[in-house]
């Protein structure tokens, strides 16, 4: 290794300085938290007893388990709903109108989840927006329940979500050079081999990039579940925050949010090995 | 398929009628708010009972108006704060973090690299409930043995910041480092070889071209802090900020002031977004 200047240890300090006190401790701090109990005299002891906690009663369990497959759910239907807008918007439309529909993606995004959740929850009300439009027009004749069931909070959750993936799927289709399809096209290829062979392999990239920050905001989100869902669509960042800011256990608040961790870790780590791709590249 | 392959009247028609009915949904939630906020009415939704401006104005025991509300308006002024502080830290360190992973190389680097970008796939629940419990670990370590109280170590304005910091670098840094990719190193070799320092290159000549990467990644910061809900709830003191504020509105005595927030949030985000896209056209 060669001789570093200074100005590399000034490039270095203020990182690992940001890295080492605010990300590496705070989560080592979660983990060992997690191992501690208070003991009815006040002391700290070793005990597995927060996670004996989490396996024991049935609720956190399967609120544990149905978090993580409603926001695999939610992940697809993301990619499902938002694919055709970013495939239209990078080689469908006109280029003239591109730029101003690609803007309009962007608002909501930076208007911030807690104002578009608001929006929902007035629009999904008994007496909300949709509910009045579709009893004026005489479709329904009473007011359907739509607001606190898994039905609202999917909503709020894929649609603070489902923006953050066109992004990175539009800029993976955009470096698809068109002749590619034009080629296909000529040879005879359907449009389903077409997307099949051609379109999903180029763009797999930028749809596990855009897939992974969509199953974060989605698991780790609190305001969609808490605001929008019922009492039947508990959310685990539900039960974190209980744990700390209601019953003051910070102990099994600790171990639930290490558990929250590892799943979410777990469930990037799988998919970027079936997809074949590397973190790294989730940033660009 | 694309521009430059015919394309079925059927095809090409429903796949426009898909496109109109996802902006629908885009844009449905922010009309709603937007328009319930001049409603002259004290509950959040409908029916519409007239025009008023009494949720901006207004200053009577039904109606407090948005602009009469000092609790909002100091909520209001806390994230303009909270939001410069940590576009301002995160800039900085961001900045140096990109400098510091694309132009040097040294040992640990790819480890160091990817606790740089782990706030991405940390949910932000965790990262709160990890810098609650450090912080307050540090404080008790503090007050214990060397009998000095550090403030910020308690839920406070300054831990909010610190919170917001720690994830906001990330983005600051992948904003940069995305600029940084372009920058042709023979400047660098260039003004090296007229003798200049390594340190005078990063400021004279790398950190100019940086500049609009830099502004950028600034107001994406300041944006982020400005709507964080999921960490900031753990970490805040005894002044929230807007979206804790709002929050515990939302769940506890919604009055349509919220709307009237949501509005002035919602106009000025999109007054933003169009004023950035209309300069951009005019340069290309």
């Amino acid at each position: 290794m060669n001789k570093k200047g200074s100005t590399f240890y000034l490039l270095l300090i203020p990182v690992l300085l940001w890295l080492v006190v605010l990300i590496v401790t705070p989560h080592l701090d979660l983990m060992f938290r997690s191992f501690r109990l208070e003991t009815d005299e006040g002391n700290m002891i070793f005990s597995l007893n927060n996670y004996l906690t989490f396996f024991q009663d049935k609720i956190y369990w399967l609120t544990f388990v149905k978090t993580a497959l409603y926001s695999i759910f939610v992940t697809f239907l993301a990619f499902v709903v938002t694919f055709p807008v970013a495939f239209y918007l990078t080689k469908v439309v006109g280029k003239r109108y591109s730029g101003f529909m690609t803007l309009l993606l962007l608002i909501p995004i930076w208007i911030g989840e807690l104002v578009t959740v608001y929006g929902w929850m007035i629009l999904l009300r008994d007496n909300g927006v949709i509910n009045n439009f579709l009893m004026r027009i005489g479709l329904i004749k009473s007011p359907i329940e739509m607001l606190f069931t898994n039905f609202s909070m999917t909503i709020g959750l894929l649609y603070m979500s489902m923006l953050f993936m066109i992004v990175p799927m539009m800029s993976a289709l955009d470096s698809l050079d068109d002749s590619l399809i034009e080629a296909a096209s000529d040879l005879g290829a359907s449009k389903w081999t077409i997307f099949r062979q051609i379109i999903i392999p180029y763009t797999t990239p930028g749809i596990v990039s855009g897939g992974i920050i969509v199953f974060m905001l989605v698991i780790g989100d609190y305001v969609a579940p808490n605001i929008l869902g019922g009492k039947s669509s508990l959310w685990f960042t539900e039960q974190i925050y209980n744990k700390f800011l209601a019953s003051f256990n910070w102990s099994e608040g600790a171990a639930f949010g290490f558990l929250l961790l590892l799943l979410s870790s777990t469930i990037i780590w799988i998919a970027l090995k079936l997809t074949g791709q590397k973190l790294e590249r989730v940033g660009s | 398929m694309i521009r430059t392959l015919p394309r079925s009247p059927l095809y090409i028609t429903g796949y426009r009628i898909y496109i109109l009915l996802f902006y629908i949904f885009l844009i449905m939630p922010l009309i709603t708010i937007c328009v319930l906020a001049f409603n002259d009415s004290n509950f959040i939704a409908l029916p519409w009972l007239g025009f008023s401006l009494d949720w901006f104005f207004a200053d009577t025991d039904e109606r407090l108006g948005l602009f009469k509300d000092p609790d909002l308006l100091l909520s209001v002024w806390t994230s303009l704060q909270t939001g410069f502080l940590v576009a301002l830290f995160s800039t900085i360190v961001g900045t140096i973090a990109a400098l510091l992973f694309e132009q040097e190389k040294f040992r640990l680097k790819g480890l160091l690299y990817f606790l740089a970008l782990s706030p991405l796939v940390i949910p932000g629940v965790v990262l709160g409930i990890s810098i609650l419990l450090s912080a307050t670990n540090a404080g008790i370590y503090l007050e214990e043995n060397l009998g000095i109280n550090i403030g910020i170590l308690a839920p406070s304005f300054w831990l909010v910041v610190i919170g917001q910091f720690s994830f906001c670098s990330t983005f600051v840094m992948l904003l940069v480092g995305a600029r940084l990719k372009k920058f042709d190193p023979v400047l660098e070799e260039a003004a090296l070889s007229l003798r200049a320092t390594r340190l005078q290159v990063i400021w004279l000549i790398t950190i100019p071209f940086l500049r609009p990467a830099i502004i950028g990644a600034f107001v994406v910061a300041f944006l982020i802090s400005f709507s964080n809900f999921n960490t900031t709830i753990f970490l805040v003191g005894s002044d929230p900020t807007l979206p804790v504020d709002l929050y515990a509105r939302i769940k506890f005595s919604s009055t349509p002031v919220l709307n009237a927030v949501s509005f002035m949030i919602v106009s000025f985000i999109t007054l933003a977004a169009m004023v950035n896209f209309a300069i951009n056209r005019n340069k290309e």
